[in-house]
């Protein structure tokens, strides 16, 4: 469970020749009832973990797509608790890696302990909270620290070096290099710089270094997993699982797993 | 008279109390500890300081007067009532105390962009004002609803060369044209400043934006002195974000027999849904980078604000606020949309001052405390903005059209 579960999984896919991919849904996007059935479908088409979306009212990390979903799903009547319930449901059952990504205001409603305490029951194995930098970490931080769920920090483009290696070096589980200048989406290219930041970031980090925002093909995916261990796939899943496109969202898996030898 | 206590707030880490902080995506924390830095260096400058001096009193109009308000006083029976005319500021409101300054700093920090967000508009036209002074590019976030119900501004916004983006995401108001400047800020941080129009947002923006309007209680302080021979009894002021309220209070913190009153909008009533009012009837949350009091529901998603005023339609209150209530310095009470259209006609006619429905919510609760107080004690009240932008709207609801 925990760091160890998310540790062993990139381990095996690693192992295996794969890039490391990880799919983000929205929880509650198509009602919290078909919830299982997605994990495990993005499971067997070869994910090594999922990162699981709670939907907040003001996600201001996210672009149009993620936002829209995350308006489907509060409409639908999803919630923290309610998204925690479903997955102690289904953990039994369950092999793949979990990750919460949550803004911090649900949690901090929640109770930060009681969240803690109901993650582990859950089966979760690590949490990304977008809108909580270093500066005011702490308290969220130790109470993971106690349940051995993976902390996962995000790094950023415009982060000076010491910013970057202090990042790399509190992140567990993997360290998420956000790719883009801007909120979550679809976009066509890359920035430059991008080769360098994940290089560097390679070199401060123990853990598996993944990028994320902005990766919406099997080019991109890559082309930056030459670089680091890995994508983080968001928006553009979440819109393609919308549009009831399930057979797009695995070649879209299995076309970014295999390591490229030639570009 | 008395200075028992010293007040320092914020901290080195941004925090008022447990209040305040900086809750933010990594991406934008190199800009805010740069904003931090050029600010504090900025602030010690004297040729900034000078810079600023000389645009308040020679752009802005400034200092603005503290009026008398004689016949006010009168009729209420109560204390001698004393008007704070930022109404008479160049655009009409507080809100370009803080906009010269941010804007004289983006221009510091070698930025040619700026992006900010409005409710009522008077924030924006502010801020489109200033970059047209001093030749930045300016695109400006606001709510759909709220760009209806304030055309004219908008209008104005476009005149002075601003790109007025309309926001249609969550109530189309105050609180979604935030989410969508933070939304553009993190996609443009590295040419672009964001000047936040309250004393809301991440750590240093409440600091500055109440530092920038501080000059509204040191004037006063020294006018109400000046013309009364003695601090004031009671000082009242509206609150949204509560940017002219911080700008007013600040200087008085420490003057413990100064009592502070914060109105927020009471909207329908506080027993309905239907109201602003995070501190009188929220519960402590992270919203816009700060943790401060909001409208939030048992699960933490955040509430639909309402109110007739615009400016002071938002969910969350700045965390100096949340501070200064916790610690009772300042109390917070509100007023409900019928009682500030009650106020704002009865300034008009008493004292031929069309005040800004934001501001009719400190006259109307002031015309209230008036009422418990004695002929020889002194109140002032903040009249942060002129009304000429609410006329029309008032119109209709004095008509019976106005539904929220």
């Amino acid at each position: 469970m925990g760091k160890e579960r998310l540790a062993l999984s990139f381990k095996e896919k690693k192992q295996a020749g794969e890039n490391l991919f990880v799919p983000y849904i929205m929880a509650g996007d198509g009602g919290l009832d078909i919830l299982e059935e997605r994990i495990q479908f993005l499971q067997d088409a070869g994910v090594a973990a999922i990162e699981l979306g709670i939907p907040f009212s003001d996600p201001v990390a996210d672009g149009p797509i993620i936002q829209e979903a995350g308006i489907r799903a509060l409409e639908g009547g999803t919630t923290l608790a309610k998204v925690l319930e479903t997955l102690q449901l289904s953990k039994e059952k369950r092999s793949i890696p979990i990750i919460l990504m949550t803004y911090l205001n649900p949690i901090y409603k929640y109770g930060v302990e009681h969240f803690a305490v109901a993650c582990e029951q859950a089966g979760v194995d690590g949490i990304i909270i977008p809108d909580l930098p270093m500066e005011e970490e702490s308290p969220i931080a130790a109470v993971l620290q106690d349940k051995s769920i993976a902390f996962i920090r995000l790094a950023a483009l415009t982060s000076p070096k010491e910013r970057l290696a202090e990042l790399a070096s509190r992140s567990e589980g993997f360290l998420y290099a956000v790719s883009v200048t801007g909120t979550t989406g679809v976009r066509a290219t890359h920035q430059s710089e991008v080769k360098d930041y994940l290089q560097l970031l390679k070199s401060y980090s123990t853990v598996p270094v993944l990028a994320g925002f902005g990766v919406s093909n099997a080019e991109q995916a890559h082309e930056l997993s030459n670089h680091c261990d890995g994508v983080i796939v968001g928006s553009k899943i979440v819109k393609l699982l919308h549009e009831g496109a399930s057979d797009e969202v695995s070649a879209l898996i299995k076309g970014s797993l295999k390591k490229q030898v030639h570009q | 008279m008395s200075l028992l206590t010293t007040y320092t707030m914020p901290d080195a880490t941004g925090r008022y109390g447990n209040f305040g902080g900086k809750f933010v995506p990594e991406l934008l924390m190199p800009a805010l500890i740069e904003l931090e830095e050029a600010y504090e260096q900025a602030i010690k400058d004297p040729q900034f300081i000078n810079e600023l001096e000389t645009y308040l009193k020679q752009y802005v109009g400034r200092e603005t007067p503290l009026f008398h308000a004689a016949h006010l006083s009168q009729k209420l029976g109560g204390p001698q009532i004393y008007l704070k005319r930022e109404d008479l500021n160049h655009t009409g409101a507080h809100k370009i105390n803080n906009t010269i300054g941010q804007a004289l700093l983006t221009q510091r920090m070698g930025k040619k962009k700026v992006v900010a967000e409005t409710g009522a508009g008077q924030h924006g036209v502010a801020t489109a004002t200033v970059c047209a002074l001093l030749g930045l590019d300016c695109i400006i976030f606001m709510g759909e609803k709220d760009m209806e119900r304030q055309k004219l501004n908008v209008f104005r916004m476009e005149l002075l060369g601003a790109t007025v983006q309309g926001v249609s995401q969550g109530s189309g108001t105050l609180k979604d044209a935030v989410n969508e400047a933070l939304r553009y800020w993190v996609s443009h941080v590295e040419d672009t400043h964001y000047i936040l129009g309250s004393v809301v947002g991440p750590h240093p923006f409440p600091k500055i934006v109440r530092d920038l309007q501080s000059v509204i209680g040191k004037e006063t302080k020294q006018q109400i002195v000046e013309q009364t021979g003695k601090l004031p009894d009671a000082v009242v002021a509206c609150v949204g974000g509560g940017s002219n309220a911080m700008g007013m209070f600040h200087s008085f913190i420490e003057d413990l027999n100064v009592r502070l009153y914060g109105v927020e909008a009471g909207g329908a009533g506080i027993d309905t849904n239907n109201h602003a009012a995070a501190l009188t009837d929220g519960s402590v949350g992270v919203l816009h980078g700060m943790m401060t009091h909001l409208l939030q529901d048992q699960d933490g998603q955040i509430e639909e604000a309402f109110s007739i005023s615009a400016g002071l339609d938002y969910p969350g209150v700045g965390p100096e606020h949340s501070h200064l209530h916790v610690t009772s310095r300042v109390a917070y009470t509100s007023i409900t949309d019928q009682e500030a259209l009650e106020a704002f006609q009865f300034l008009t006619k008493t004292e031929g001052i069309i005040p800004a429905l934001e501001s009719a919510h400190a006259v109307a609760y002031a015309m209230k405390l008036a009422k418990e107080m004695q002929q020889d004690e002194t109140l002032v009240i903040c009249l942060s903005g002129r009304g000429d932008k609410d006329v029309e709207q008032v119109k209709d609801a004095l008509e019976g059209n106005y539904n929220g």
